[in-house]
């Protein structure tokens, strides 16, 4: 069991408060990078949000913006070539090998690091992913320097630090974490936490190819198969544009079908709070809030739902917020943008109904039309 | 086989309040329980220990107060229990708390025989970064398995382990060899309650206490705030939403009618919706 060879260590002593001018051997380390999570051919979209917080952070700068790319050979992984262009990075680092055709952390770990110790970017942004989390973890441990976890905003300040803010406890207060004395800075971020860019046409520009020298034998772990959640109808909470979520209030299991009534009407997606989880009437990944999922859809609809603390910054980046409730005083009237003071029983399937005439005469005119 | 768990103890984040004008965390009377997602980690700790036979070792790093996370790891039926306590290691981000683990378990495997095993959980529940067990996994260049949902098998005369492993859209089926760092998923089996025997040694337990010499440490700026890269420069509370919902009026009206003029409400905060609901909707 080694300890890592360890880099020029930090300046000792006193080296929190006071920030002084960075020190020369930072200079050589510019840029914003953005790993570009590729899993069975698809980009994540969370790459795309970083990828637009990442221009920000670049401009600010004055830097490059780049994707990070690491994938087997092939049509997938040159569609996310172009795709990070089409979200405006300014070039792409490439390594492309067979290896690295399904996510292990091994050649993943090297050639990540790899590419980091030769182009030395200021800044490095993952996704909050299972993926993006075991790899910015080794990444970061491998190259010593500070790994900044589940971010809700990042800035650039006067000096040109990387300013990382993220909840702590549970949401009921943010702290904002510098990377002091090393380089690169990483940061992860929640899949939605950050807006989704524009797409453009921009055309595919400087492509940068990194040879990873690794070989199949060296690598310990084998994948020996891979079980996917398929079409399950839970891929897309995260995403879905119109959300409707239940909690404790909905008073019975019996009564979500009440909530997905009403998400099949309006076509959206349904949720729940954490008590629905663990009582066994959801599957946790319909769990939204801190510890599930993060959404950001144009309508969220939560019903007989209090809004704690936990709940609220799961979805708090959403466009529209409606709150059904019986307690006119429930915290969720807070941060909600229209309430309701009714019981969810009867309340949401006289509200389905509604919807049902209200959107139905427009899908008939244009069946006419 | 040896395993080691790694456990932290937290503040029962439940009973946490803010002060509203300090903006600090009232730690105070507080209780601290062991992190939930860490009890996994041990239940499948112990199970593995039952069926294969070997030792399970409880390892924290944090107070001296500590010390109760680990006792009662005991009565859950951990075989032996170490602090790793000092007050150089305050202020330490996850760099420097998987520095100083990692070498407490060079120390564990030089002590008391080679883990083919290391645990942790998914995440805590305080600084919930998930970041020190693959911090542990690289310094002590253990392979990593994350998100583990299900340990399959275990061939102890070839070394293998075959883990069902969470990842995005599905589970990944991962073939590897011991020895591995695993960090347990939630939701896997809860914890047993442990056996009046277990209790009782558990009270009885002499607890190994290292220091960080103790823990092999030579170089002691890789610990606390000196060894952490990131530092907290700033706790706020979120700016509050400036108003308070609009509130539909129900005096006086039919469920019916309240819903009518919610949906005319939504409709004008978001007129796009209007057109998008009725094409993709299945009304
Ligand atoms: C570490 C930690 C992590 C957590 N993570 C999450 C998380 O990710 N997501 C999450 O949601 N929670 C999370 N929680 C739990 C959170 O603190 C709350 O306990 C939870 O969100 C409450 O769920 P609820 O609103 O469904 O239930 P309650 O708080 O019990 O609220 C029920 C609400 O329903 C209303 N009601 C009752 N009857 C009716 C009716 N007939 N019609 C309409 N309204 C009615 C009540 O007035 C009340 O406001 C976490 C907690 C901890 C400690
Ligand atoms: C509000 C806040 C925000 C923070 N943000 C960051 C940040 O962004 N980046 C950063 O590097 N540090 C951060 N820290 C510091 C970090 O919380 C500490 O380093 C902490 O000691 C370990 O990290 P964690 O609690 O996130 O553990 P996680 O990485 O979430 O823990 C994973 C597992 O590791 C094991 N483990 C963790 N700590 C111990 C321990 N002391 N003893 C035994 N086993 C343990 C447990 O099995 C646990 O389940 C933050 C701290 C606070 C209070």
């Amino acid at each position: 069991m080694g300890t890592q060879k360890s880099k020029a260590s930090p300046p000792a002593g006193g080296r929190a408060d006071t920030k002084k001018k960075l020190p020369e051997h930072f200079r050589d380390y510019r840029h914003v990078w953005v790993f570009m999570e590729l899993e069975r051919g698809q980009v994540h979209p969370v790459s795309f949000e970083l990828l637009g917080e990442g221009r920000r952070l670049a401009d600010q700068l004055g830097a490059q913006l780049a994707g990070v790319i690491l994938g087997p050979p092939g049509d997938s992984t040159q569609h996310a070539v172009a795709e990070a262009f089409a979200y405006d990075a300014d070039l792409v680092y490439l390594v492309e090998k067979p290896l690295l055709t399904d996510y292990r952390n091994e050649p993943f770990t090297k050639a990540l690091t790899d590419l980091v110790n030769k182009y030395k970017p200021e800044i490095l942004l993952l996704g909050a992913t299972t993926l993006g989390r075991d790899l910015a973890g080794s990444v970061a441990t491998t190259l010593l320097t500070g790994l900044t976890a589940d971010c809700t905003g990042l800035d650039v300040d006067a000096d040109g630090s990387l300013a990382a803010t993220r909840p702590t406890f549970g949401g009921s207060l943010l702290c904002t974490i510098y990377t002091l004395n090393c380089r690169p800075q990483m940061a992860t971020v929640r899949p939605r936490v950050m807006r989704m860019p524009q797409r453009s046409n921009k055309p595919i520009g400087r492509v940068i190819r990194h040879n990873l020298r690794m070989w199949e034998d060296e690598i310990v772990t084998k994948v020996v198969d891979f079980l996917s959640d398929g079409q399950s109808e839970n891929a897309n909470l995260a995403y879905a544009d119109v959300v409707v979520a239940g909690g404790l209030g909905l008073g019975a299991a019996e009564n979500l079908q009440l909530l997905k009534n009403l998400a099949h009407t309006i076509g959206g997606d349904y949720g729940c709070s954490r008590p629905l989880v663990q009582k066994g009437w959801l599957a946790a990944d319909r769990q939204i809030g801190q510890t599930g999922k993060t959404i950001r859809p144009r309508l969220y609809i939560a019903a007989g739902i209090s809004g704690a603390v936990q709940h609220r910054v799961g979805v708090e980046g959403a466009d529209l917020i409606v709150a059904i409730n019986t307690d006119p005083n429930a915290p969720i009237f807070d941060f909600a943008n229209v309430g309701v003071v009714a019981d969810a029983i009867s309340f949401l399937p006289a509200l389905t109904e509604v919807f049902i005439k209200r959107l139905a005469p427009r899908n008939h005119m244009r069946l006419v039309n | 086989m040896h395993i080691v768990v790694c456990i932290k103890q937290v503040p029962d984040s439940a009973q946490i309040r803010v002060h509203p004008v300090t903006n600090t965390i009232m730690r105070q009377g507080v209780p601290t329980i062991i992190n939930p997602y860490d009890l996994f980690a041990l239940e499948e700790a112990l199970k593995v220990r039952d069926y294969h036979g070997g030792e399970v070792t409880v390892l924290t790093m944090g107070p001296p107060m500590a010390e109760d996370a680990l006792r009662k790891a005991l009565t859950y039926g951990a075989d032996r229990a170490v602090l790793l306590t000092d007050r150089h290691f305050a202020g330490s981000d996850t760099l420097a708390t998987s520095f100083a683990l990692s070498q407490a378990i060079a120390q564990i495997g030089n002590s008391f025989g080679t883990p083919d095993i290391v645990f942790t959980g998914k995440q805590t529940i305080d600084g919930d970064t998930a970041q020190v067990g693959p911090g542990i996994a690289k310094r002590l260049n253990l392979v990593q398995l994350t998100y583990v949902a299900k340990i399959a098998s275990i061939e102890l005369s070839a070394r293998t382990i075959t883990v069902e492993r969470r990842s995005e859209g599905g589970t990944q089926v991962l073939k590897s060899e011991l020895p591995c760092l695993i960090t347990m998923l939630e939701g896997t089996a809860s914890i047993r309650r442990g056996s009046l025997e277990d209790a009782l040694r558990a009270a009885r337990s002499e607890i190994v206490k290292w220091n960080a010499a103790e823990a092999g440490i030579e170089d002691i700026t890789k610990c606390g705030l000196r060894g952490s890269p990131t530092v907290v420069k700033r706790v706020f509370a979120p700016t509050p939403r400036a108003e308070k919902a609009a509130q539909i009026d129900t005096t006086e009206k039919t469920v019916r009618d309240v819903a009518d003029e919610l949906v005319t409400s939504i409709f004008t905060h978001q007129p796009a919706l209007e057109h998008e609901l009725s094409s993709t909707g299945s009304a």
